[in-house]
């Protein structure tokens, strides 16, 4: 596997410029922002790519969790470590009560019933009390980090975002590539074979959906630290279609797919939101289109794709490329 | 007596909406996402044919379902038909995208402010029908999509179309294989469920506010109808969809907070109670 050597140089690379990128002139702060939703797309990948399961209902993971740790930080006076936990644990609760449900039928329902629990958590968030309504939660200060780190500088908020984006990189990867892990391969590759293997497939999928909650929890709790603000977009249904757009663009089951989408749809909706308006929407639309129609392994699938195809060639006609 | 006949009247959105996804994932297996869009396009296109080329509101009725039918048409003549043999998320995906795309350009071109449109002459006023009044334009849209839904009921289950119709859900290719111009008949399927959500967006029209973002709103609750009904029969998902409208304008009388999220939590119950929906069949 010679393959490998070059995948480690890219991660290696990867890892430098996250370390080094507040010396490079990357605002810190669009970085850990951009940080965030890519954890939440690898946990949301964690489902899709590598389960085979389509939850059309991450937001709600992802934006109440971001609800629950503003609330127990400005409300409660909370540590942040402790608020972080507190969003993951909710958001791992949430993801028990709906996988038990949607876990009941399978490929398109189940996408149908996320989407509608998801929708339901939006209800509750828009008229619970605690959510603050239309304005959502503002101004969550970011407190001190296990009593010593001072979140308020960008510096030190940002090294502690990248090693917990790091340390749930690695988790996934580690997930995925245990026998837990191939568990789950097995069961999206040809589900009735796992149940006829005696496998209980309805407790693994379970268990891949509240990971997959938890870890989605977690990126919208860092979410609310970072950007010291939780609101409804963070619980709307758009936020799960732009989820799945991310690891649809980057590559459904890979690895490094997410984060490449993430990056991109992050990144232009920085970029476009104050020039063009309703046409974001527009565009991220037509993103879709296109990956369905044209690529549907996605940027980094497509170039995994590619590579194969050229090692498969290379000992016959080693002259080519 | 008021919120249980405005009930009816979301249920009759509901029935005809979920009518038309049935109609579609039987023959294409895809779930039609962009069904809320059609919708929102139907209500639009009425608008703006009364606004810009005078067209009453009867004429909207039936040109609105004909103009997005036709975008339907080229929808799945240059998208969705590229689709099929994969797997139906894909489907799902790509309407939901579209969905993005038609939300956004009404968005940028009309803003997000409702626009009102005037109820129909001949239906205003209401009618005191002894226990309650009643507003003639509401009486008319239970009844106009009443009469919708039991005509295609027909057309499915009592005419030779609908005959190839049901034989090619059960297996396009046999039925290819007989003769039957199948991606025609796909096209069309398309083309009039596009139509029907076009239609309902146009009796829509003069009970709520016409916005860009009307139709993403009702999707999500006409997908947990669907799941609640079960996708296999006609009838089913005509009633599950009445149903559901009544129950949740008596929540709007007896707990209005509820009320947004009632069909959601009946949706949990039925999938608890009876996984594979009210009328599906156990797959």
């Amino acid at each position: 596997m010679h393959n490998n050597k070059l995948v480690r140089a890219t991660y290696l690379v990867l890892l430098v410029v996250l370390l080094a990128a507040p010396f490079i002139g990357l605002y810190p702060v669009f970085v850990m922002k951009l940080l965030c939703f890519a954890l939440f797309a690898c946990a949301f990948n964690l489902l899709l790519g590598f389960t085979g399961l389509l939850s059309f209902g991450h937001a709600a993971f992802f934006g109440f969790a971001a609800y629950v740790t503003g609330y127990a930080i400005r409300v409660k006076g909370w540590p942040p470590e402790l608020a972080l936990l507190a969003g993951a644990a909710v958001a791992a609760a949430i993801g028990l009560v709906f996988g038990l449900v949607a876990i009941r039928r399978q490929g398109i329902y189940f996408a149908m019933i996320t989407l509608a629990l998801a929708q339901m958590v939006f209800f509750v968030c828009l008229q619970a009390p605690f959510t603050g309504g239309e304005d959502g939660l503002q101004g969550v200060p970011r407190g001190t980090l296990f009593g010593v780190l001072p979140l308020a500088s960008d510096t030190v908020m940002y090294y502690v975002t990248a090693a917990i984006f790091v340390a749930c990189f690695l988790g996934i990867a580690r997930i995925v590539t245990s026998p837990f892990g191939q568990v789950l391969k097995m069961i999206r590759e040809n589900e009735p074979r796992a149940v006829s293997l005696g496998y209980e497939v309805d407790r693994y999928k379970l268990v891949a959906f509240v990971l997959s909650a938890a870890l989605a929890g977690l990126a919208g709790s860092l979410k609310t630290l970072v950007m010291g603000f939780a609101s409804l977009s963070d619980v709307h249904w758009s936020m799960s279609g732009e989820v799945i757009l991310m690891s649809l663009l980057g590559g459904v089951g890979t690895f490094f797919g997410p984060v490449f989408g993430a990056g991109v749809v992050i990144g232009l909706q920085d970029m476009l939101a104050d020039k063009v308006g309703a046409w974001v929407t527009v565009i991220i639309g037509a993103i879709f289109v296109v990956c369905v129609l044209a690529f549907r392994k996605g940027v980094v699938g497509e170039l995994q794709a590619f590579l194969e195809r050229r090692r498969a060639r290379a000992p016959h006609s080693p002259a080519r490329l | 007596m008021g919120q249980l006949m405005l009930g009816l009247v979301n249920g009759a959105f509901y029935a005809m909406l979920s009518l038309g996804l049935a109609v579609i994932f039987g023959l294409l297996d895809i779930v039609n996402f962009a069904h809320g869009a059609l919708y929102m396009m139907g209500a639009f296109a009425a608008w703006i044919l009364l606004d810009r080329f005078e067209l009453n509101f009867w004429l909207a009725l039936i040109v609105a379902p004909l103009i997005v039918g036709a975008l339907g048409v080229a929808i799945e003549r240059s998208m969705l038909k590229h689709l099929y043999g994969l797997d139906p998320l894909y489907g799902l995906l790509l309407t939901f995208g579209l969905s993005l795309i038609f939300e956004g350009l009404f968005r940028e071109q009309y803003g997000v402010s409702g626009k009102s449109y005037p109820v129909p002459e001949l239906l205003s006023g209401a009618t005191d029908i002894g226990f309650m009044v009643l507003p003639n334009y509401r009486a008319f849209v239970v009844f106009a999509s009443l009469v919708v839904c039991l005509g295609t009921w027909l057309l499915i289950e009592r005419t030779r179309l609908g005959a190839y119709l049901r034989a090619g859900t059960e297996n396009a290719r046999l039925v290819q294989a007989f003769g039957v111009n199948v991606p025609l008949m796909v096209m069309l399927t398309y083309g009039a469920g596009a139509g029907l959500a076009a239609m309902a967006g146009v009796l829509a029209a003069p009970v709520i506010q016409v916005t860009p973002l009307m139709g993403s709103n009702l999707i999500i609750v006409v997908f947990a109808v669907v799941v609640i009904g079960g996708m296999g029969s006609i009838l089913g998902s005509v009633l599950t969809g009445l149903g559901l409208g009544v129950i949740e304008g008596m929540t709007r009388v007896f707990y209005p907070e509820a009320s947004s999220v009632v069909v959601f939590v009946v949706m949990v119950i039925v999938l608890i109670l009876r996984p594979a929906g009210l009328f599906g069949k156990e797959t």
